[in-house]
């Protein structure tokens, strides 16, 4: 599975997992892992995405997550699984 | 492959907010099948590069948004034109050949060129006398050529003819021009990093070669860790490098997978920039010597190099290129602003090559002090690298300026200090000819 990891940061509000998941889910892309939390109303999302099964390359995804993000006033990063594999495993 | 939030937090705190990013990728090519005494044709055959370099530039650029992670240059190295020179010795050839290359990367966008280079251990060949006769005409009327003479080698000898030779040329260059010079010794065959990238001897037709970059990872962890033994410190820097490493092998990887080139080696090296956060000697600083240059400076510095080493090398298939703490003092704003303030002078940079395979990198040098000068403190960085075997370079940047006064050359350049030099007349001792003879180190060998 070739998977990709969506981070989103900023100032928590109403409609901002549903504004990143609704543009996952019209590029075809599965949410595999979801974490999220909201502290001192600082709202922080993790989602591991499966890229098999979308119809869009990860540079793709990157430039349209973050036009969203933009929209919703939130950071959205993304980065390749294989980053993570390589940095945290052996 | 599931990941705690703290994992994934740490890599992207690396990536975003320490300035982990790959300092270079490397395309090393062998260019020896254009060479030819007929000029025309060696340039008619180069020009065959051409496709392959813009492919390459563009593969790296596909990577770097594939995976996210910053690949801020796309090198090449060539063979050395050394070996261009011997069919046909001659200075206004070599100007072209320099130029000609410079003009390859610009077409194709690619950083930098390496490999107007030569070796002279021990002796100046044909290649290599013209190529040194047209260094300074070569570098000045360039802009992303870079050479390397390696002058002296622990099996070879340190060539103080070759020195002298080089010094000559260096005084003749702007600043910009001798930013992209430096003489060695014991030159690596595989350096991703510039000067000394260019295609070895006995290496693949082709290969990618990774430099990596992350200082404020290892400051970062080191901070954040606050380890109170030594062996703990040793720990935090160990895992950090190795982190920082596997990123280069990852991307070295998939370049190579992409770019259907044989994947070369990972240079462990922690290459600083002149941004904040992302220097040395911050981490030297980090580990308790309150500005660098004060004593124990030497201590950190080697503690820093082999806890690196230990750390970068399980993370890569092949430990190449220099494979040090480098300590560019322009490229590197904490080290620049040490040796404004005074705290770091020449023979402490000299100290710190004796651990770390950096020599003395980016310092600006009076011009009018002179060659003789000049050439004593480049005989005194090699000697470090005949006697102990080690990689070392000299790369100093001759300016009308006085001591502590600074120069912008931009970039990931920096500023750089003019640093001031002994005031003791040498050129008696450097006034013989000849080389240096091979050290009792070189008998260990057979």
């Amino acid at each position: 599975m070739e998977t990709a990891v969506v981070v989103v940061i900023g100032a928590d509000k109403p409609g901002i997992v549903a504004g990143i998941s609704s543009k996952l889910a019209e590029k075809n892309v599965n949410i595999v892992d979801i974490s999220q939390t909201v502290l001192r109303g600082i709202f922080s999302m993790i989602m591991i995405v499966d890229l098999d099964t979308g119809h869009v390359s990860v540079g793709q995804l990157r430039e349209e997550l973050q036009r969203r993000g933009k929209e919703l006033g939130v950071e959205v990063l993304v980065f390749h699984g294989e980053v993570f594999k390589f940095m945290e495993r052996i | 492959m599931k990941y705690s939030a703290e994992e994934i937090a740490e890599v992207i705190n690396m990536l975003t907010h320490e300035d982990l990013d790959i300092r270079s990728v490397t395309l090393s090519i062998n260019t020896l099948f254009a060479v030819s005494d007929v000029p025309e044709r060696t340039l008619e055959k180069l020009s065959l590069l051409r496709p392959v370099l813009s492919r390459f530039s563009e593969v790296v650029n596909s990577v770097q948004d594939k995976l996210g992670v910053n690949i801020v240059t796309r090198r090449v190295a060539v063979s050395p034109v050394q070996y261009f020179l011997e069919p046909y010795p001659d200075v206004k050839y070599a100007v072209k050949l320099g130029g000609f290359l410079d003009s390859l990367a610009t077409d194709t966008g690619i950083d930098y060129i390496g490999g107007f280079s030569a070796y002279a251990d021990r002796g100046i060949g044909r290649g290599t006398q013209v190529m040194l006769e047209g260094l300074a005409e070569t570098m000045n009327s360039t802009s992303r050529l870079s050479g390397m003479l390696n002058a002296a080698s622990t099996q070879e000898g340190l060539n103080v003819d070759a020195v002298k030779l080089f010094t000559a040329q260096l005084l003749k260059m702007s600043p910009h021009a001798s930013s992209r010079v430096a003489i060695m010794a014991n030159s690596p065959q595989d350096s991703p990093f510039v000067p000394s990238a260019h295609h070895g001897r006995g290496m693949p037709n082709s290969s990618i070669n990774i430099a990596v970059s992350g200082p404020g990872v290892v400051a970062g962890a080191i901070r954040r860790a606050r380890p109170t033994t030594f062996q703990e410190l040793y720990e935090v820097i160990k895992k950090a490098s190795f982190k920082v490493t596997r990123l280069g092998e990852l991307v070295g990887r998939v370049v190579s997978e992409e770019l259907g080139v044989p994947m070369g080696s990972v240079d462990l090296s922690l290459a600083p920039s002149p941004k904040v956060g992302d220097s040395v000697a911050e981490i030297i600083e980090a580990m308790g010597i309150s500005r660098v240059g004060g004593h124990g400076s030497l201590t950190a510095l080697a503690i820093l190099m082999d806890a690196v080493k230990k750390g970068g090398s399980m993370a890569t298939n092949l430990v190449g290129g220099l494979s040090s703490a480098f300590i560019p003092v322009s490229e590197d704003s904490i080290m620049a602003m040490r040796m404004r303030e005074g705290y770091l002078e020449l023979n402490d940079l000299l100290a710190m090559s004796a651990v770390c395979n950096s020599g003395i990198d980016m310092v600006g040098v009076p011009r009018d002090e002179g060659p003789e000068k000049i050439a004593a403190l480049i005989l005194d960085v090699l000697s470090l690298g005949l006697m102990l075997n080690k990689i070392v370079g000299v790369r100093v940047i001759p300016v009308e300026g006085k001591p502590g006064e600074e120069m912008d050359l931009g970039g990931l350049l920096g500023k750089v200090v003019v640093a001031k030099m002994k005031d003791v007349d040498s050129s008696q001792f450097t006034s013989r000819n000849g080389f240096i003879p091979t050290p009792v180190k070189r008998l260990e060998l057979g």
